[in-house]
């Protein structure tokens, strides 16, 4: 069982560009890592004696709603610039202890290597933060929207700015 | 010559007698063999992290009532200890006893509807009326409580909404003596029963290195032989006071993890929920339950990530704050989500037939797989 | 009842024409009409509550309602749907089913026709039920209906050869095919049904008790396969094919497939009944031999014959409402690995024991 200070040591040194820093708050400290290099770091996590993070517990994507935000003519806000970030929450069966990693990308083209490859897990719930956030899952097998329709192209819902679209294939939206 | 042969792609679809909700199965068949399956999910969709983010926290608890609405009063005890821990609040011992008496009752319920269905999946109609027989009684007990039966309100942040009735005590233990009865009977009328083991042994064997890398948990978990359990591994609440085992799947009827292991592990789990609330019972002590609740509630700002065992497994909430009265984000990690990722994996090379008997072994709620 | 019709009338082929079909009209179509609400009743009973009881006193006119649901509905048809093989399947298959009624005997003074190949005409025309209920399948242009009729096809024509073979150890026995000749020599008293050995005497008939007894279940359980009953029904099976070969099946013809399989049901019974436990024999001796009125005993009879018919007609249900299904390949299975063998070794060994 290690502690989360710990596991971030072993991990500055293995990987010390890509893994960046902690954040002490009060419930769990998070573990801020590279979008680019997430599927590295979970490979070293899952494999390594000693760590053993043979399970994803859950993984949500996060819109930080930290750019500017500008009103439009409508009333209604958007956001440029700022964040999406995911938050991953880790567990070893095994050994019994767990951590959280963040990555962050810019909200303007958000892009973060997939972990599918190391906990099958991940599949759908990268698929949930495509579908509610737009974040693109790189290498994913099958990226596509899961639980809006295939064909919803009016956004992603569940970013700050979303505004509802007026009408889906003839149907008007808002009733 | 060969003869030429394509696969036939039969669509499980939206409306079926037994996909237990509104899922859509895409299923490619070479005659009756499976090749593949892939679910299709979004049909009960009610975007529950969008609405929860323009409400308070207090008022997110009905709704996370409908997640899994089989199971409501656990929904909402995970919900309370994810904002109780976010707060740092205590909740008096009462308080705590009583919730875990209603989530262990809630699990017995939710899992004779599980193993009703399963059997009238398989073609046996009656253990099905035995089971929800017994399930009313436990509806009525929760009706004496709160009002409601199937989805309650019941756990609030940081206390209950209504102190037991008086007859609770004696009915929950009259009820309990009579569902041991009820027991030897369900089991003597399917578990043992010779077609059904025909029918769900060696099929969908699910090996465990497989069941943790696909996240599975709960039932499904631990038929596939792994001793996990969130109440014992993890312990919320006062689940670290009571004696009671970890059913575990053997293979007895066939290999470890296939769906008969799956479906006696949810009928022992009833047996040690009835041990708990015996003993919950001897030890419920007095109090007031209102007596913790947050006159207003704003907790600081970071993130906490809080799971209970679900009657389904693993039941998560991620909840960001920053520092105001709604929840920034609030993401719910529903264990039938995580669950029926695995339904493809273990079709594959299996009849019809057993597609519907795997999928009602995995035992899924679509409120909690769609939110 | 055909010298009966014949003196009344005078023509031969109308007395034969309403013989045949009186028993389909008095009998059997009242029959099924009751079967429905009785395995409503039974099922209801067995599973803790109550059935429908609110239509008529205690639900008995449950049937009358649901049959002027099922004519006043519309009757649906596919668009992409072959329309004659679709309009002509339930036809064949109830007049499959009911056609079997023909060589039955109700009582010793009644049978619709007594031909000497009475059981061959019985497994004969029951296969026509196979025919029409490929082309409901087909014809519903859907793909679960297809899936279904395929499954009952092949269920349906693998289990005729256990009841072959049980049949032909059973004539072996007694050495006619006329169901109303073996009726008749099941007579006085229950130690002559077949299946307590069959009329006879000596050593033979008690070592033939074990292997009627083994023909007796082989042969119930191949025609709960036939008329595709749980264990066996695949075909119809709700929770995976919606309902099989009849999902677009709406109304009327809903309902013609619906009465053909109560009738089926009843059919197969009064044939096990018949073959194996006296027909319409009474096991007992007959109330007015002893009370010399002579018009009584073909009542009584036709008391008998019922009684046995609706026992094993109960048992089906019985079955129906405990046992979950069998999938296909075990289905399969357990007809050609386990019930032909068995069929088989049954024969030869009883045609050994009647050669003593």
């Amino acid at each position: 069982m290690k502690t989360r200070e710990e596991i971030f040591n072993v991990l500055k040194q293995e990987f010390p560009e890509d893994v960046f820093e902690i954040l002490n708050q009060p419930m769990e400290p998070i573990i801020m890592v590279d979008p680019k290099a997430i599927h590295k770091v979970s490979f070293y996590l899952r494999d390594t004696e000693g760590l053993k993070f043979d399970s994803l517990m859950v993984l949500s994507g996060v819109d930080d709603a930290n750019g500017e935000k500008t009103t439009d003519a409508d009333g209604s806000q958007t956001i440029n610039g700022g964040t999406l970030s995911v938050y991953y929450h880790l567990e070893s069966l095994e050994l019994g202890h767990k951590v959280t990693l963040k990555v962050s990308t810019p909200r303007d083209n958000p892009e973060v290597e997939s972990v599918e490859s190391v906990w099958r897990c991940a599949d759908w719930h990268e698929r949930e933060a495509y579908d509610m956030f737009g974040i693109k899952f790189l290498h994913h097998p099958d990226l596509r929207r899961i639980l809006m329709p295939y064909d919803w192209d009016a956004g992603y819902p569940l970013r700050k700015d979303y505004k509802n679209p007026e009408f889906y294939q003839g149907m008007k939206i808002p009733y | 010559m060969a003869l030429k042969t394509e696969e036939m792609v039969l669509n499980m679809g939206p409306q079926h007698p037994s996909t237990h909700g509104v899922l859509r199965l895409e299923v490619e068949l070479d005659g009756e063999l499976v090749v593949n399956v892939k679910p299709h999910i979004g049909y009960l969709h009610r975007c529950f992290e969008k609405h929860a983010e323009a409400m308070n926290y207090n008022q997110v608890v009905p709704y996370t009532d409908r997640l899994d609405y089989l199971a409501s009063m656990y929904n909402s005890f995970g919900y309370a200890v994810a904002v109780e821990r976010l707060l740092g609040i205590q909740v008096p011992e009462r308080v705590d006893y009583i919730r875990v008496i209603m989530g262990e009752l809630q699990r017995i319920a939710s899992h004779l509807v599980a193993v009703g269905t399963y059997g009238v999946d398989i073609g046996a109609f009656t253990p099905f009326l035995y089971g929800f027989r017994d399930r009313e009684k436990i509806l009525t007990l929760f009706e004496m409580t709160c009002g409601a039966r199937l989805l309650y309100n019941y756990n609030w942040v940081g206390g209950l909404s209504h102190d037991l009735h008086p007859d609770f005590v004696p009915m929950t233990r009259e009820f309990l003596k009579y569902f041991k009865g009820s027991l030897v009977e369900f089991n003597n009328l399917l578990s043992f029963n010779k077609i059904f083991i025909e029918r769900t042994a060696n099929v969908g064997v699910l090996p465990l290195d497989t069941a943790v890398n696909y996240g599975i948990t709960g039932p499904n978990l631990r038929a596939s032989g792994m001793k996990w359990d969130l109440r014992k591994n993890d312990p919320y609440s006062v689940y670290d006071r009571f004696d009671f085992e970890i059913p575990v799947g053997r293979g007895e009827k066939g290999t470890t993890g296939d769906c008969w292991d799956r479906y006696y592990v949810r009928i022992r789990e009833m047996e040690e929920s009835v041990k708990i609330i015996e003993q919950a019972l001897d030890q419920l002590p007095d109090g007031d339950i209102q007596s913790a609740i947050p006159k207003r509630i704003k907790p600081p700002v970071g993130s906490v990530y809080a799971r209970v065992e679900n009657p389904k497994g693993e039941l998560g909430y991620f909840i960001v704050s920053d520092g105001s009265a709604n929840p920034f984000r609030l993401k719910v990690r529903g264990p039938s989500f995580v669950n029926l990722a695995v339904l493809g994996e273990l079709c594959k090379g299996h009849l019809v037939a057993d597609i519907i008997a795997i999928l009602g072994s995995i035992d899924i709620v679509l409120g909690e797989v769609d939110r | 009842m055909y010298n009966l019709l014949n003196n009344l009338i005078g023509n031969e082929y109308v007395a034969a024409v309403i013989a045949a079909a009186l028993p389909l009209f008095v009998f059997i179509l009242p029959f099924a009409l009751a079967a429905v609400l009785l395995e409503r009743k039974v099922s209801a009973f067995m599973q803790d509550r109550l059935g429908p009881n609110r239509t008529g006193y205690r639900g008995l006119l449950q049937t009358v309602a649901d049959i002027l649901k099922l004519i006043q509905k519309e009757d649906i048809t596919a668009t992409d749907a072959d329309k004659k093989l679709f309009n002509l399947a339930p036809v064949l298959v109830f007049a499959g089913s009911y056609a079997a009624f023909a060589a039955i005997p109700f009582s010793g003074a009644y049978i619709g026709s007594n031909i000497d190949l009475g059981m061959f005409f019985i497994l004969a025309i029951s296969s026509i039920v196979v025919a029409g209920i490929l082309m409901g399948g087909w014809a519903s242009n859907n793909k679960y209906s297809l899936l279904g009729a395929m499954r009952s096809a092949a269920q349906i024509i693998s289990y005729e050869i256990p009841t072959a073979l049980v049949v032909l150890s059973l004539v072996l026995v007694t050495g006619t095919l006329s169901l109303s000749k073996i009726s008749e020599q099941q007579t006085a008293y229950f130690w002559n049904w077949n299946i307590l050995g069959g009329a006879g005497l000596g050593f033979s008939k008690l070592l033939l008790i074990p292997f009627m007894i083994v023909g007796f279940v082989i042969i119930y359980i191949s025609t709960l396969a036939e008329v595709n009953r749980t264990p066996f029904d695949i075909p119809e099976a709700e929770s995976e094919l919606v309902a099989g070969f009849h999902t677009e099946y709406s109304g009327m013809k809903f309902a013609m497939f619906f009465l053909a399989e109560y009738a089926n049901m009843f059919a197969v019974s009064a044939i096990v009944a018949t073959l194996f436990f006296g027909g319409y024999q009474s096991p007992f001796g007959y109330l007015g031999n002893t009370l010399h009125i002579s018009w009584l005993v073909p009542l009584e009879q036709f008391f008998w014959f019922t009684v046995k018919g609706m026992f094993f007609v109960l048992v089906q249900m019985w079955l129906r409402w405990t046992l979950p299904r069998l999938r296909v390949d075990q289905l399969m299975t357990v007809c050609w690995k386990y019930l032909i063998p068995y069929a088989f070794v049954n024969l030869i060994i009883v045609g050994l024991i009647t050669l003593l």
